[in-house]
């Protein structure tokens, strides 16, 4: 694994791998699913044979790791018997694939093995499966609650957990609860893996964040500290956590897109689109030319408006005061267009099942054309202020560097892995939306370090001005929604003309629509790097389980990683060169 | 005794317009960066939001004495008494104009150099009383700094001292009067401001106080107007240091047509204004760069401005 090299632009033709992975899982099942992903069942006692099996067949990457509550799921065709089923999704760069494994679990006896010492980043959300569903995982490390408090009780994505705070009596803080909170907040460097001395030193312990200026949101890391030097970075994540999953049992498929617009916030839009194309492939619905150029033009202004923060905010956290302003200035311009084009700003939540929520303006073509005529400079004088400056590079070059190999063992994606040397991007090796028209480059660096990975996204910010030129000069004609029944809401101007149309209109408006059971899980390549939503519909109105796999959550899980041996700035650099949002972590 | 009071009474006004203009130029700073930044910056209060530095300084007023528990007390309060005073006590032998340094004494450069070092011991103490991890870090990265910036621009100056052959600063200037020890002293000028940016702790040498890594730096749990001495303490060091360069580098008072005071402001505001440009267009350093860059590249530079200059003298 030590040179990873990317996959030729087209998909491996679907001749199934599972054949050879049944050697080493005898008991495996298949299983049909909506999104064509080869999927797979398998006993539990077969579950690290496989897994490493697949390893050894270029599966780099654990690219998810999450779990179903099954035991009020009514369409289960052809799968095994289970209350709980923990699902893996592998992926494999080198060969441009993806494979589904999943294990059926009874509720007696909640226990996995660990793959921790498979993939690395299997850590984190092996907690993240104990945290939501109480599900062990034998021979991990350190299982712990990472995104709910320690001292809560139950598992909130049981389907028997409640969702609502009005479910349950009111919260109340008497004096004997308050002492157990305190309490469990008291920081034991032991419970973190930290020692207190070495044989030369007394080390310092530093609590940065949940409250830092430099940790953008509320984002905690503890350090063990030998003078200014990290000893270990641990960082603690969930002060962010909405129960985003959870929630999406709880709305209607359309009234659920709102919602993604608040997972990676700076991206708007663009986290509408993996959902909006999962609940497509469900439904199967053909979306219009006019509106797939729509959302890529509309998701590329996000990514700019999104590099423009990451640009201003690394400037700014390695002691750069101007930038952030211009870059912001420049943001809110774009926010305009948005504002004109969609109706909101930051979260306007304007994609539907189906196509878009409205046709584009009268003159957006002008807003646009000025936005994009008047950026390259900009750029090139921000490239000049930030990225040619020579304090700014001796602070971030070669510092908290990954290689492929690594990045793809840990979970990265997006910016970070490009910064790696691999061309790895989603909307190149696996075009969606109509990606496979538009002329761009993918853009790659070769040293992996923090300045790399800013350099990275400061070219992205001009090729995403490049695709956004050609939405603007070809824009297809014709429809911005897709003529389908489960489109929501539904093209109106026929409702008034056939009896089919006004009831498929009034179903959807009030119910609305109802998905056909399947399972189908969609990646796009978001602003922070690769982002997928892998829904369930058991054929209602509601999801019977919206998985959310996000970019920055392995990314900080590499923190440590990153990290040792180097000094607090070193860190402050590190994390301002990551690009993630809190919500984009937590959910 | 009428001596006395006239001392007095310059004592007491230059006190207050130090006071008035380290307060003043909080608020230049804010609407110059405003302005290379696309902003506005303060200008709701008063004409051009001039009142603003009252507002702030009201409020700053307003709010409650607090020292934390854990903190200890009587040199927590001391910290910034020590980091105002030094600085306005420097001041004294500044010739503002000719006759007019408050004491002119004739080891005026000494004596700036003492109470500079002495405004170490108001970081030192700050932040070590603060009792705070983060003051601790600051405290113990401008402690370092300073004393290793204070050794080259202790050499750097000896070059001028060597040329104008006095400690006085009303001497230096007078000797300047043929041609400004910018151009003889070019090495020496760019040392000893490299080296006042680090005894001001500004931008690019701010380390102190990181925002982005030690959030205040040493005075993260100063507040109220024990935080307002501390701030008022550095920009008046930003005024000292731009009116040292006016003093030692660029003839001080001498200047045609314009009376000696205004070519003595002019000359500071220029530098002042410098030092605020500095804030708006550079990034900060890492803390062992800075400590390299001084000890292995100004340091010898300052030696070897001190011996081209001896030996050019002999």
């Amino acid at each position: 694994m030590d040179t990873v090299r990317s996959s030729p632009e087209h998909v491996e033709s679907p001749h199934s791998s599972l054949e050879v992975l049944r050697s080493a899982a005898p008991g495996l099942v298949g299983q049909r699913t909506a999104d064509g992903i080869e999927t797979c069942w398998v006993p539990r006692d077969q579950l690290r044979a496989l897994l490493g099996a697949a390893q050894r067949q270029a599966f780099e990457m654990l690219f998810d790791l999450t779990a179903i509550d099954e035991r009020v799921r009514e369409h289960r065709q052809e799968q095994p018997a289970a209350d709980f089923s923990v699902v893996y999704q592998l992926l494999s760069v080198s060969r441009n694939r993806d494979l589904r494994v999943k294990v059926a679990l009874l509720e007696e006896d909640l226990t996995l093995p660990s793959i921790c010492d498979l993939w690395p980043n299997a850590n984190w959300y092996e907690c993240e499966v104990w945290d939501l569903f109480g599900i062990r995982f034998d021979g991990h490390p350190h299982l712990r609650r990472i995104l709910l408090p320690p001292t809560w009780e139950g598992h909130p994505l049981r389907k028997d957990h409640y969702a609502r705070a009005t479910e349950v009596d009111p919260f109340s803080l008497d004096a004997a609860r308050q002492d157990r909170e305190q309490e469990a907040l008291k920081f034991c460097p032991e419970d973190w893996g930290m020692q207190r001395q070495s044989d030369d030193s007394d080390f310092m312990f530093l609590n940065l964040g949940p409250n830092h200026p430099s940790v953008h949101g509320v984002f905690r890391v503890a350090l063990q500290l030998d003078g200014e030097e990290i000893v270990q970075a641990v960082p603690d994540i969930g002060y962010h956590h909405r129960g985003a999953e959870k929630m999406g049992e709880r709305q209607a498929w359309h009234s659920y897109i709102p919602y993604t617009d608040r997972i990676d916030y700076l991206g708007g839009v663009m986290n509408n689109l993996p959902y909006v194309l999962a609940v497509e492939k469900l439904a199967g619905i053909e979306v219009p030319a006019r509106a797939q150029c729509i959302r890529v033009m509309m998701s590329e202004l996000f990514r700019i408006a999104s590099h423009l923060v990451f640009y201003g905010t690394f400037a700014q956290d390695v002691g750069q005061m101007s930038p952030v302003f211009y870059m912001f200035a420049d943001r809110e311009r774009l926010f305009g267009i948005v504002e004109a084009i969609t109706g909101g700003r930051m979260h306007p939540a304007w994609f539907r099942i189906g196509g878009v929520a409205q046709d584009l303006p009268r003159g957006w073509e002008r807003m646009i054309r000025e936005f994009i005529d008047y950026l390259p400079a900009r750029l090139d004088e921000y490239d000049s202020m930030v990225l040619d400056n020579r304090t700014l590079k001796r602070r971030t070059r070669g510092i908290g560097v990954y290689s492929s190999a690594e990045g793809l063992a840990w979970g990265a994606s997006g910016p970070g892995l490009r910064a790696t040397g691999l061309d790895w991007d989603l909307r190149r090796k696996r075009p969606y939306s109509g990606y496979e028209q538009y002329d761009f480059e993918v853009v790659t660096a070769s040293g992996g370090d923090c300045y790399d990975r800013a350099w990275v996204r400061a070219e992205e910010i001009r090729q995403s001005l490049r695709i956004v030129r050609q939405c603007l000069d070809h824009m297809p004609a014709g429809d911005y929604k897709a003529r389908h029944p489960l489109t929501t809401p539904p093209p109106k101007d026929r409702t008034l003309e056939d009896i089919e149309t006004l009831i498929q209109h009034f179903v959807n408006s009030s119910w609305g629509p109802v998905i056909p059971p399947g399972e189908a899980a969609v990646a796009v390549e978001a602003t922070k790097g690769m982002n997928a939503y892998y829904l369930i519909s058991d054929g209602g109105t509601l999801s019977y389980r919206t998985r959310i796999r996000t970019p920055s959550f392995p990314h900080l899980q590499m923190i440590p990683l990153m990290s040792r041996g180097l000094f607090v700035s070193d860190l402050i650099a590190i994390i301002a060169s990551i690009d993630f949002v809190m919500a984009d972590v937590d959910r | 005794m009428a001596e006395f009071a006239v001392i007095i009474f310059r004592a007491l006004a230059l006190l207050l317009a130090l006071v008035l203009s380290a307060a003043l130029l909080t608020w230049a700073e804010r609407r110059l960066l405003g302005l290379w930044q696309d902003r506005y910056g303060p200008n709701r209060v008063g004409p051009f939001g001039l009142l603003q530095v009252v507002a702030d300084m009201l409020k700053l007023l307003g709010k409650q004495e607090f020292v934390p528990p854990f903190a200890d007390k009587p040199v927590f309060i001391l910290a910034p008494a020590i980091a105002m005073s030094t600085m306005l006590l420097a001041f004294a032998v500044i010739p503002f104009a000719p006759g007019f340094p408050l004491a002119d004494l004739n080891l005026g450069l000494l004596f700036f150099l003492a109470m500079s070092s002495l405004a170490v011991y108001a970081i030192l103490l700050g932040g070590y009383a603060s009792n705070n991890k983060y003051a601790l870090l600051g405290s113990l990265r401008s402690a370092a700094q300073v004393l290793s910036y204070e050794v080259f621009m202790g050499l750097a100056l000896l070059g001028v001292v060597l040329q104008a052959g006095s400690f006085s600063l009303g001497q230096i200037v007078e000797a300047q009067r043929e041609l400004w020890f910018c151009i003889p002293q070019f090495l020496a000028m760019v040392l000893f401001f490299i080296a006042g940016i680090a005894e001001s702790h500004r931008l690019p040498f701010d380390l102190p106080e990181a925002e982005h890594e030690l959030t205040a730096g040493f005075h993260t749990e100063y507040s109220g107007m024990k935080f307002g001495m501390f701030f008022v303490g550095e920009y008046l060091g930003v005024i000292l240091i731009s009116s040292l360069m006016t003093t030692l580098f660029f003839g001080g008072w001498l200047g045609p047509v314009l009376p000696p005071w205004l070519w003595f402001l002019l000359k500071t505001l220029f530098f002042v204004l410098l030092f605020v440009l500095l804030r708006a267009a550079l990034p900060r350093p890492r803390y062992d760069q800075l400590m390299a860059f001084g000890w292995k590249c100004l340091l010898p530079l300052a030696l070897l401005n001190l011996t081209v200059t001896a030996l050019v003298l002999l």
